[in-house]
């Protein structure tokens, strides 16, 4: 059974395998907790603790657990991609949604297999947490996206439990931008998917190597347990050294 | 410290590496020059093909300064030899080989990309690696979708940014 919500201003698709009233509520529980987290870290609804931090209203002693979670995990993401990875913006103000989406996505999976579960994917804005097989018992397909002609794939991979995420500047601009340098504009790297133990770290590191330009892909060949694939302006793909084990259905 | 040292090793070996494979077989200028050439890179008439056998036609001198001295025993002749740039797909790359008793004593880099703070630990260890392929378009029939969907921030200030157009029409 799939379903799709629009929450935190993305979509968000889940599939469970199989049918059932249990399963019906273990997505509907899902889509539930995506809520709560859009309650507590949007930066676009001034009441969240988010905002509140944001302002000085609420320290991050007095916050949630997950808040002081979330902070500690951007922190780490910082260290680890040398700044790149920042959820401070240029202006001041904090943004974590680049961390709270790979999390809340992890989270929801998380929870879905607490149910029972083996059989599942949780897609939030093309950041994957994907679980066991499909409905024909074979291992879930992700195609990554033309970022030049956007019904179009270009790549199909089998992530086979591991977290796949996509950055990108073909659909909202420059919403990622360089922190040591947030004048240039990243126009050489159109997008940069990344496949990872888990999808927080694909997301974060997805993020991180788009804001490094053309370097990304090299960053992550440095890393262990992570793959990536890299389109630019001439329409090449650069892919790490591991990431064609990917491209195969079995491992 | 100790890592700064070792990273400089590891950088110096990728960028030795590309040195050496740097295909010689060019017509044009710049030429790239192999070390095991005898051939100062800037020398210019009468300088054998690159890729000649180090026993070949002494050079007239070496650009960078020190010339090559009295024969050798090693597998190089000795003096200062500097490469082409090369592009190392994240930047360029020069450097200046120095030959002493026949055997590579020194690497010196001219041109080294260095815009950010990680750029060494990147360069000296991920390039050689990765492959590179052209788009083409792939069966869309998957089971799920990645790619960089409109998420929050996107969508909301498009939002915001139309609604407050309408307001003000």
């Amino acid at each position: 059974m799939r379903a799709a919500r629009l929450i935190m201003g993305m979509p968000i698709e889940i599939e469970i395998v199989g049918e059932g009233e249990s399963i019906r509520a273990a997505l509907e529980d899902a889509f539930a907790y995506f809520t709560r987290v859009d309650e507590e870290f949007s930066t676009y609804k001034e009441s969240s603790a988010i905002s509140r931090i944001d302002r000085g209203e609420l320290s991050l002693e007095e916050a949630t657990e997950e808040m002081r979670h979330v902070f500690a995990l951007a922190k780490a993401a910082k260290e680890e991609t040398k700044g790149y990875f920042d959820i401070r913006r240029p202006d001041g103000h904090l943004d974590p949604s680049g961390i709270v989406k790979g999390w809340a996505i992890e989270e929801a999976a998380a929870h879905i297999t607490a149910e029972g579960f083996k059989d599942f994917f949780v897609n939030a804005g093309g950041d994957i947490a994907s679980s066991g097989h499909n409905a024909d018992g074979e291992p879930w397909s992700v195609g990554i996206k033309n970022p030049f002609a956007q019904e179009e794939i270009v790549k199909v991979v089998y992530p086979r439990g591991r977290g796949i995420a996509t950055s990108g500047s073909y659909v909202r601009g420059a919403h990622i931008y360089d922190p040591h340098d947030p004048e240039h504009p990243l126009d050489e790297v159109k997008s940069v998917t990344v496949i990872a133990p888990s999808v927080m770290r694909a997301d974060m590191l997805a993020t991180a190597a788009f804001a490094m330009g053309r370097e990304g892909i090299a960053f992550l060949e440095g890393l262990p347990e992570v793959e990536g694939y890299q389109i630019d302006t001439t329409m090449t793909a650069t892919m790490t050294s591991g990431f064609g084990r990917f491209m195969q259905s079995h491992a | 410290m100790k890592k700064a040292i070792i990273a400089a090793v590891v950088v110096a070996a990728s960028a030795l590496y590309l040195f050496i494979r740097t295909p010689a077989a060019s017509a044009t200028q710049p030429q790239p020059v192999p070390i095991s050439a005898n051939v100062p890179s800037t020398t210019s008439a009468g300088a054998p093909p690159a890729g000649a056998s180090p026993s070949g036609t002494p050079s007239s001198g070496a650009a960078s300064g020190s010339a090559p001295t009295a024969p050798s025993s090693g597998q190089y002749k000795d003096g200062t030899y500097t490469g082409p740039s090369v592009n190392a797909y994240w930047g360029y790359v020069q450097v200046r080989a120095t030959v002493s008793g026949g055997k590579l004593v020194h690497i010196a880099f001219l041109q080294y990309p260095n815009g950010h703070s990680a750029s060494q630990y990147i360069n000296s260890q991920a390039m050689p690696y990765l492959t590179q392929e052209a788009l083409s378009v792939q069966s869309a029939n998957v089971n799920i979708i990645s790619g960089a969907t409109m998420t929050s921030m996107g969508f909301r200030q498009s939002l915001g940014a139309a609604l407050s157009k309408a307001a003000n029409s």
